[in-house]
């Protein structure tokens, strides 16, 4: 079993960031995991992306063409991945800075306006984990508490006072998932 | 010791620094700056050297001093950089001192583009610098097989004496997989050095390294030398990986970020009950030869995949010597073929088998 995760935003959206937490989820949960990022100008503002994968068996291309689900946190991320996530994938849209909606009838889509939610934590650089939180919940490949308790593993220690609002985030991102309509 | 997940050019310079790696000179590159980086933290951390020069040709001269002087010693870079070095690495081919150089391949030609490329397979596999003689040339496909042959390429150096290239692409630089780094060598004492280094002639009679023959005769002899050592490195260091071969009618080669990708194609394959198999060569000087002829004697068509035009296709076609058809499948400039488009290409392949050459 594989999934591919593709997290497109614009540079400083933390979509690399939030890459790397499924990576570092994955791998402490005993699946195989790439993270392959897209690097160089975007770091400074373009667009910028990161393909993850997780299996449970040694993974060959890093690279795919259409993965199980996409996080899009802008529009241009939106008009490029909403047409590649493949069919019965997952498709987050953060609805805070896209103003209209995916039209794709075969995918589960799950708005969520995490800006919005970000800034009622306190901190609007946490978008990118409720956006983590909402695919999390629906994926059904890991756990909010195994990305939770990854995040603990790994966050650097002068960002360990983040900590709990990361979670928070998370959780907040998953609560949106769990009552937003499912596809029949 | 477990895994930890890491970038690929951290991971090179961590392994580099393990392996006993005492000195370290280079110049930015992308997709290959991150290896500075750590370096630049790591290497003054262990009270060993780390040194940005002004340019790439020279720090490749001071890869060249250091490594006179018995010192392990290594530099990184990206295709354009390695350009730069060729000069140097001549000189240190033709001095027979011992230096790893890892190139995380980039679009070409000229200034190109910072994405994944194989387009320096000829200009490294073939030597690179003027005159004759080869590196070894180990390509890596995963961020442990990165870690595995940039430790070991240490050794590979001083045995031979010898450079010895890892050869990667910006797509392994950039990529975190989980991998376990060797643990700690400790540099080597003084006087542990090889015996033919610059170490002072205290007590000794003067040691003298040089790339200088004025007399042909002289220079032919030394050729020679150079000729009976790629003899046995070619003996002794081919290495290859051979995947789902046993009932395989086609074969898919390729080395490299290529050589994965095209995995999962003729994986993908396989599970539709096309019999594919697949050859990923690891050595690239020295080429596994004989097994792309096995190969070659057992399937009924082959198909190379590149990300190049088709560079390797070379060296693949001098084994199979006609003995069945090779197809071709490359993508350039930085392109990163995904597995969908190689499983097209062995869909093809496949279907033309029986037509012979």
């Amino acid at each position: 079993m594989q999934t591919e995760i593709i997290i497109s935003g614009f540079g400083g959206q933390g979509a690399l960031f939030a890459g790397q937490l499924l990576a570092y989820t994955g791998l402490d949960h005993g699946l195989h995991v790439t993270w392959f990022p897209s690097y160089g100008p975007e770091m400074r503002g373009g667009t910028a992306h990161c393909t993850v994968i997780l299996s449970d068996d040694e993974i060959g291309s890093p690279v795919v063409k259409n993965p199980s689900a996409a996080i899009v946190m802008n529009i241009p991320s939106l008009e490029k991945y909403e047409p590649l996530v493949a069919s019965d994938g997952v498709l987050v849209v953060n609805t805070s800075l896209i103003d209209r909606h995916a039209t794709r009838q075969d995918i589960d889509i799950i708005e969520v306006p995490a800006n919005e939610i970000a800034e009622e934590l306190g901190e609007k650089r946490l978008a990118n984990l409720v956006l983590t939180g909402a695919l999390i919940e629906r994926l059904g490949v890991l756990t909010i508490e195994q990305v939770g308790k990854s995040l603990g593993n790994h966050i650097p220690e002068h960002r360990r006072n983040l900590l709990e609002s990361n979670r928070e985030a998370l959780q907040r991102g998953a609560e949106i998932a769990q009552r937003a309509v499912q596809p029949g | 010791m477990g895994k930890e997940l890491l970038k690929g050019n951290i991971a090179f310079a961590e392994a580099a620094i393990r392996a006993g790696c005492e000195a370290y000179f280079g110049y930015p590159i992308t997709p290959q700056t991150e290896a500075l980086e750590h370096m630049s933290r790591r290497m003054p951390e262990l009270g060993r050297v780390f040194l940005q020069a002004e340019s790439e040709i020279a720090a490749i001269n001071m890869v060249y001093g250091a490594a006179c002087a018995g010192v392990r010693v290594m530099t990184s870079s990206s295709s354009p950089g390695v350009s730069l070095m060729m000069e140097g690495l001549s000189y240190i081919a033709g001095s027979e001192v011992p230096v790893v150089l890892v190139n995380i391949m980039r679009g070409g030609p000229g200034l190109g583009n910072i994405a994944p490329s194989q387009g320096d397979y000829n200009q490294i596999v073939k030597g690179g610098g003027h005159g004759d003689y080869k590196p070894i040339v180990l390509a890596p496909a995963t961020i442990q097989e990165l870690i595995d042959l940039t430790f070991e390429a240490f050794d590979l150096a001083e045995k031979y004496r010898t450079i010895v290239v890892v050869l990667a692409d910006g797509s392994i630089g950039q990529m975190m997989e989980p991998a376990e780094l060797p643990p700690m060598q400790p540099v080597r004492a003084f006087d542990g050095r090889p015996e033919w280094a610059l170490t002072g002639a205290v007590d000794r009679t003067p040691n003298v390294v040089s790339s200088i023959y004025i007399d042909p005769v002289e220079e032919e002899i030394f050729n020679l030398k150079l000729v009976e050592k790629q003899k046995q490195i070619e003996a002794e260091q081919v290495r290859s990986h051979k995947l789902w071969m046993d009932d395989a009618e086609i074969a898919v080669i390729a080395f490299g970020t290529a050589g994965r990708i095209a995995q999962t194609a003729v994986r993908d394959a396989r599970s539709q009950g096309l019999n594919v198999g697949l050859l990923r060569p690891i050595s690239l000087y020295p080429y596994p030869y004989d097994s792309v002829r096995e190969v070659a004697e057992q399937v009924q068509r082959i198909l190379v995949v590149e990300m190049n035009g088709g560079q390797m296709l070379d060296d693949v076609r001098l084994a199979v010597e006609g003995r069945v058809g090779v197809d071709f499948y490359g993508r350039m400039g930085g392109v990163v073929p995904l597995p969908d488009e190689v499983y097209e290409q062995i869909q093809k392949t496949y279907a033309q088998r029986a037509n012979g050459r």
